[in-house]
């Protein structure tokens, strides 16, 4: 058995007296589809800032890609790559250029146009180098960011709310290519509020209120909370509990 | 730091900006529309206003006396009133700015030696246009005065006068408004549009989200913040070039002192600008809230810099606020550069504060932006 790529033991961020983030373990294996879902505020967002290294944790501790988080964070942030919810390219620049910034911020000097062709080739970009960003399609653009954020080849790819917005058809593209980025063995953690997607995870983790209610694979999750229940079902009734 | 990253950054911020037509109207053309409009509108040396004559007297030496008067160039005779409550009138309807009143007994006191009371109405509304006119009148008075009595006594009475002062206005002898005004917006414009671009610019990234990506990536903070504001330092000095060039050719503004010196001085005054925008750009999450933030800088530096309003008038407050901006001491440089031709070794003071208020506003402004990353 390998080391897990990503460690979490015990994590816990704490805003004032409101615990964000509750005492969190999971692991994660390389090259695994790994689904961090939960409803509004049940933590999700919180422990993904604190696994990429933008926020230290108030305890606990966690390893992603061999580099602690706490003591780390650069090191962390140069092994992974991460996709924010809300577009995050620049819609003024063409997709080439993009792609060639974010070469520059990973500094990958003379690998820069093995890997951009690399992108545009895997992220099907090839016929839209020219084209501005801003003027995208929604499948077109969420490719083009997933593009950028593994520019460096990085071990772990967060994906924030990845399939937020877009068309059926696109969604399944983005599918296919998160399955063969993991495939190559780069580990995909991603956060999504489609239960039909839950599906498709690997395993996941199911947050609430900032802590662990289930961990496994989506078998053994609906196995817990009664097999009669669908995850989407498991997820509403979640939702109820808290409000 | 590093050079690969920091040069992604500017490359991409370089792209943005000509990709910008908005941006680049405000770098380029800005500058040279402001210059014009204040260039030719601002003139604090007002002649020509409109006048209507009441002349009762009618004769020879009235008309020689509105003729001296208009000869000062503060007045241009628009219309004569044929009662004081018309020439009154004419002013209280704002057709004319200044009325003479000339008595009928005018010559006939002046050839009988008797005082020959004459009135000059000014519309002093607006102090600073009229105060030219009303120095010009006097000045008319007074010259007649010594001609009149000097025919009657048949003596030089010019050289006998006690105090004899003599005024030689330097470095704009012409006192064209013009070459006071065009080094300021220098000094204006590098200050308020840079200020405005750093902030909307950061801002921006804030607001559209892509600054949430940059910050996950090896970026440090520094270099995000350096490749931001870095090309602007190019624009500043595009900037001040284009007025400058265009100051000179099209109102003549001098070039006197060591050109040198003052793009090495305008390197403090940008930074120190730069950093002035960076922190406002700390004060908001859009746009829209930066640019209200904006105003409150933009705001004291027109008024209280000494770009168009004296600092020598202002109460001490106004006079104090006025020694925490930047551009009060780059004008002072700027005007001294161009129109007195003086260099480092009078105007090292001014650098001296500039070097400070570019390390101070610089090193509050990078701490402040990196906690509005966290």
């Amino acid at each position: 058995m390998t080391t897990p790529v990503v460690q979490v033991a015990s994590l816990v961020k704490r805003f004032g007296d409101f615990a964000a983030v509750d005492d969190v373990s999971f692991d994660i294996e390389r090259g695994e589809i790994f689904g961090i879902l939960g409803p509004n505020g049940s933590g999700k967002t919180t422990t993904i800032r604190m696994l990429c290294g933008l926020m230290s944790p108030t305890s606990g501790t966690a390893t992603v890609a061999g580099a602690d988080i706490a003591r780390d964070p650069d090191r962390v942030k140069s092994r992974i790559g991460y996709m924010s919810q809300s577009f995050g390219l620049y819609r003024d620049l063409t997709v080439d250029e993009n792609l060639e910034f974010y070469a520059g911020v990973y500094e990958l000097g003379a690998r820069k146009t093995e890997r951009i062709a690399w992108g545009k080739r895997e992220m099907r970009l090839e016929e839209i180098g020219p084209r501005l960003a801003g003027v995208l399609s929604g499948g077109q653009r969420q490719r083009l960011a997933l593009a950028c954020a593994m520019m460096h080849a990085p071990e772990v790819v967060f994906l924030d709310e990845p399939t937020a917005g877009v068309d059926p058809a696109a969604r399944r593209l983005f599918w296919t290519i998160i399955r063969e980025r993991a495939a190559d063995g780069v580990t995909m953690i991603v956060t999504t509020h489609y239960m039909d997607e839950a599906e498709r995870f690997d395993r996941l983790v199911f947050l609430s209120r900032g802590r662990r209610m289930a961990l496994g694979t989506p078998a053994e999750v609906k196995a817990q909370f009664g097999s009669h229940l669908s995850l989407e079902d498991i997820f509403v009734q979640l939702q109820e509990k808290e409000s | 730091m590093n050079r690969e990253r920091l040069h992604a950054m500017v490359r991409k911020e370089f792209v943005q900006m000509f990709r910008d037509p908005a941006t680049l109207r405000l770098v380029l053309l800005v500058p040279l529309m402001q210059m014009l409009i204040f260039g030719y509108a601002i003139r604090t040396d007002v002649r020509n206003l409109p006048t209507v004559a009441f002349d009762q007297s009618r004769t020879q030496e009235s008309r020689e006396l509105v003729q001296r008067l208009t000869a000062t160039g503060n007045f241009v005779l628009r219309s004569h009133a044929e009662s004081y409550e018309d020439a009154i009138h004419e002013v209280d309807a704002g057709r004319a700015r200044a009325a003479f009143v000339i008595p009928e007994s005018y010559a006939r006191d002046l050839k009988r030696g008797r005082p020959a009371a004459v009135q000059v109405l000014v519309d002093a509304s607006d102090p600073s246009s009229s105060a030219s006119a009303i120095g010009a009148a006097q000045m008319v008075g007074q010259q007649l005065n010594v001609e009149i009595v000097q025919r009657r006594t048949g003596t030089d009475m010019a050289s006998r006068l006690p105090v004899d002062v003599r005024v030689r206005p330097l470095y704009n002898p012409s006192l064209r408004s013009a070459v006071f005004v065009v080094p300021g917006i220098i000094g204006m414009i590098l200050s308020n549009i840079l200020i405005l671009l750093t902030a909307m610019s950061l801002v921006r990234e804030r607001e559209t989200g892509t600054l949430e990506q940059l910050i996950v990536t090896p970026l440090a903070r520094s270099e995000i913040m350096l490749g931001k504001i870095a090309p602007y330092v190019l624009v500043g000095y595009v900037q001040m070039t284009t007025v400058l060039i265009a100051g000179h050719l099209i109102f003549a503004v001098p070039m006197r002192g060591p050109l040198l010196a003052l793009y090495a001085v305008t390197f403090l005054f940008i930074t120190a600008n730069l950093g002035m925008g960076l922190f406002i750009s700390t004060l908001g999450r859009t746009q829209a809230a930066v640019t209200q933030s904006a105003i409150f800088i933009l705001l004291p530096n027109v008024l209280l810099s000494g770009f168009m309003f004296p600092r020598e008038a202002m109460p001490p407050l106004a006079q104090a606020m006025g020694a925490l901006l930047p551009l009060t001491y780059y004008l002072q440089i700027v005007r001294g550069i161009l129109l007195k031709g003086v260099g480092m070794a009078e105007l090292w003071p001014q650098a001296l504060a500039l070097a400070f208020f570019a390390v101070a506003f610089f090193t509050f402004s990078t701490q402040r932006f990196h906690k509005t990353l966290e």
